[in-house]
């Protein structure tokens, strides 16, 4: 089995390498058969590598410790979920999930992209065939999961103690989703510079890719908060760490993508700016894949440090960036720019967003290479973190927030600021009193905290403006709005959800960085801490037994009124494998807030380290994530965006018939 | 206006608007970044107190301390100088004599280093890069303490 794992893998490439020459001659030369080549070929790739992967899962839920690495990063004790997770909860797994998605995506152009020109297919294929063939090249030389050892070892290393953990079997999946899912975009992008050809109906076929992607990399990015929020113990949900920020980067440039997007497709206009945008998302997808997997970082994220590997993405990473780009400055010129506009307009509004994102990415970037270059040149060893973020990242997006409720409501063409502030009064009159009502009721608000979450009701109500103006409320009776209400396009309430899931974000930031208290304090068992009118009684530590681990768990009774009303447990687990101690934090959930607790050492006296932190809101910053993620969704099934052209009716069966 | 000065207008703009961003960032990297020392190299650089830098080296055997509550003192030395820190909180998991860590902070009147994170890799057979680098640049790496 595995390998008939590696041979698939072996035979993937191979296909990959026609994919991306075929197709691309045929486009060339016009023949219609070395064109239609690309299709098949790209689903028979996509079936390889998904066999090859199912080979190396399956080496993994059967713990075939022959295999190198499933040696290194598995144990027979292990629960069977962390046993098949821990499939990618390594470098080379990682990769090879990696390519799987890739190849996924290109087999859904391969069997969705019937309405496409023929050429701008073979092409778009071809591009994918590229990046496949550039990986799959990288995985087999320096990171091969399929190596035997010999003689094989009896017992595996284990998975690190951290990975094993429910967060690894979506976080990755669905971080790479949108990664990977954004080389379509590229891949469009590319085909149309080849081309030398580019209109508003390319949009419309880039967008939807886009939205997929930018859903999956929201979800992504949220579940990694989260993750590492319960399961480092630091109770912090946001580190701008380089490996988080390299997540960060491509969803800024997406996010700014989905919007110039629906310029070129509505308004002809930005073409050329939108195909730029489209290679640089994907581009800082690539560099956040460098980043993470060459090992230059040191963090969870960096399994094991290979200089060759280094090096080998590095040179994918030139050859891609430095090929599109300079493959745009040669070609960009022959395509048709765009319409010019009144920058009051939805359109003007949109350029204003692309501005924001497009710089805040900028200095999101200049954080997080800065160190790195520094390091390479001069041997100097700075890190930049909140701080530097707090000063350059904040200011670009506070007032990017504050001008967000505007844009939907410009009209096309030539908007009229003073009415949209009108119909925007409500809403306005609602954040100031969020304000008011913050900064004088609430205690220990600063000025800051009140703006905060004044901005945040700001976001919410500017969307839920949005909808009611739309149903036409104010002008039209009741019934009529309902009805209005239920025909809006669903475009309409997916752009409200997704700024009114930003708004929520927003808010749970601001309740816990502005509202949030902690304690540290060593407790002996029986006594009680209070902590923002909740009560805890330690109750003491017992120690238990797990499948591959042992722990030490404290349980804490949540008291009201004297009685009991809940406990939380935290424990600190003793991995013998990997000599690897582990905190899992103890957390409970109370209405949108959270009571998070996190155990630390035993003290000589019997007495236990305890920090507990009470974060106000703090659900609602992954919460805006899924809002988000439902916004995209709706959007994505708005008539106008069904993949391909919208007159035309795709014939079910002959999808469904497709050989996947 | 015409469309001409129009257009130049908004392109001045956006070019003012990237600048003050640019400007922005230069001004924080200066001052918002945090350098990396061990040990020795506080001697020959000087760090004013309240500046705040990231400290790493590899927690020096005999001085963990645990004080009232949650607070912590040890010394972080790269075997040619040592350095005292204190730290209230909850300590890394890995965080144990012999073993390599970064702590962030900045240094007290007293000259005591006052830590607010402490960093120790989450892996025991790695030890954090910057401190690596630095034993080795120093010529006291063992290979054996980073296996």
């Amino acid at each position: 089995m595995v390998e008939t794992g590696h041979f698939a893998l072996v035979l993937a490439f191979a296909l990959s390498l026609v994919q991306m020459l075929v197709p691309l001659v045929g486009a060339r030369t016009g023949n219609q058969r070395l064109m239609a080549v690309g299709g098949p070929v790209t689903v028979t790739g996509f079936a390889l590598t998904a066999l090859s992967f199912a080979a190396l899962a399956s080496a993994y839920a059967g713990s075939d410790f022959s295999v190198a690495s499933v040696w290194e990063n598995s144990h027979s004790l292990q629960p069977m979920i962390y046993k098949i997770t821990g499939t990618w909860g390594n470098h080379e797994g990682s990769m090879l999930l990696w390519v799987l998605i890739l190849t996924f995506f290109g087999a859904l152009v391969a069997v969705f992209g019937n309405n496409l020109p023929a050429s701008l297919k073979a092409n778009v294929l071809a591009v994918q065939g590229m990046i496949g063939a550039a990986f799959f090249l990288f995985i087999l030389a320096t990171s091969n999961p399929f190596l035997r050892l010999n003689p094989a070892p009896i017992e595996g290393r284990d998975l690190n103690p951290i990975l094993q953990d429910l967060g690894l079997a979506i976080h990755p999946p669905m971080l790479y989703l949108g990664y990977v899912g954004f080389s379509i975009c590229f891949s469009f992008s590319v085909a149309a510079l080849i081309e030398g050809r580019i209109d508003a109906s390319w949009a419309r076929w880039v967008r939807p890719w886009a939205l997929v992607a930018w859903m999956f990399l929201t979800g992504g990015i949220a579940m990694g908060s989260y993750w590492a929020y319960y399961e480092l113990g630091w109770g912090g949900f946001w580190f701008w760490d380089p490996v988080e920020n390299a997540s960060f980067m491509p969803w800024l440039a997406g996010t700014a993508l989905l919007h110039s997007a629906i310029v070129m497709e509505k308004r002809s206009a930005l073409k050329i700016w939108t195909l730029l945008l489209a290679i640089l998302t994907f581009s800082l997808s690539l560099l956040g894949t460098f980043l993470v997997r060459s090992g230059v970082l040191t963090s969870v994220h960096a399994f094991a440090t290979d200089p060759t590997r280094g090096v080998f993405i590095l040179c994918i990473l030139t050859l891609f960036i430095g090929g599109s780009l300079a493959l745009f400055a040669l070609r960009a010129s022959r395509l048709t720019a765009g319409g010019l506009f009144h920058p009051i307009s939805r359109e003007g509004a949109l350029v204003l967003n692309n501005l924001f994102l497009t710089t805040a990415t900028a200095t999101v970037l200049v954080g997080t290479l800065y160190p790195l270059a520094l390091e390479a040149l001069t041997g100097g060893k700075i890190s930049v973190g909140a701080p530097f973020f707090d000063l350059t990242f904040g200011p670009l997006m506070l007032p990017l927030l504050a001008i967000v409720p505007f844009g939907p409501l410009l009209a096309w063409k030539r908007g009229d600021v003073i009415a949209a502030s009108q119909r925007l009064m409500a809403a306005f009159a609602l954040a100031i009193a969020a304000v008011l009502v913050t900064g004088l009721f609430v205690d220990g608000a600063s000025v800051f905290a009140a703006l905060g979450v004044g901005l945040a009701v700001w976001l919410v109500a500017g969307a839920l403006t949005d909808l009611a103006v739309k149903s036409g409320a104010g002008s039209v009776p009741p019934v009529v709005m309902l009805r209005r209400f239920a025909g809006l396009p669903r475009s309409v309430f997916g752009t409200a959800l997704a700024h009114l899931g930003l708004g929520l974000t927003l808010l749970g930031i601001v309740g816990t960085l502005c509202f949030g208290t902690e304690k540290i304090l060593s407790m002996h068992p029986g006594e009680t801490v209070e902590l923002s009118g909740h009560t805890l009684r330690f109750e003491g530590l017992t120690p238990q037994k797990g499948p591959n681990f042992t722990e030490d768990r404290g349980r804490f009774l949540l008291l009201s009124d004297g009685n009991a009303d809940g406990e939380i447990t935290s424990a600190k687990r003793f991995y013998p494998v990997r000599q690897t101690v582990t905190t899992e934090s103890g957390i409970r959930t109370l209405g949108l807030s959270q009571l998070y607790l996190s155990l630390g050492d035993e003290n000589k006296d019997g007495s236990v380290v305890v920090r507990l932190w009470w974060k106000p809101l703090v659900t609602l910053i992954w919460g805006g994530g899924l809002v988000m993620m439902a916004g995209a969704a709706m959007s994505l099934l708005d008539r106008r965006l069904r993949v391909g052209a919208p007159a035309k009716r795709r014939k079910p069966a002959a999808a469904l018939a497709s050989p996947t | 206006m015409t469309r001409k000065q129009k257009r130049l207008s908004v392109i001045l703009a956006g070019l003012a608007f990237l600048g003050a961003a640019a400007g922005l960032t230069f001004y924080a990297l200066g001052q918002k970044a945090s350098y990396f020392y061990m040990p020795a190299d506080l001697a020959t650089a000087s760090v004013p107190p309240g500046q705040r830098i990231r400290l790493g080296g590899l927690v020096e055997k005999g001085t963990i301390v645990r004080g009232q509550g949650a607070t912590v003192a040890f010394s972080v030395t790269d075997k040619q100088k040592s350095v005292k820190v204190t730290y209230t909180g909850i300590l890394p998991d890995l965080f144990r004599e012999e073993q390599g860590v970064i702590t962030e902070g900045a240094f007290g009147p007293d000259g005591v280093f006052v830590a607010d994170s402490v960093l120790a890799k989450h892996d025991e057979r790695y030890m954090p890069k910057e401190v690596a680098d630095g034993l080795k640049a120093k010529g006291v790496w063992q290979e054996s303490t980073s296996q």
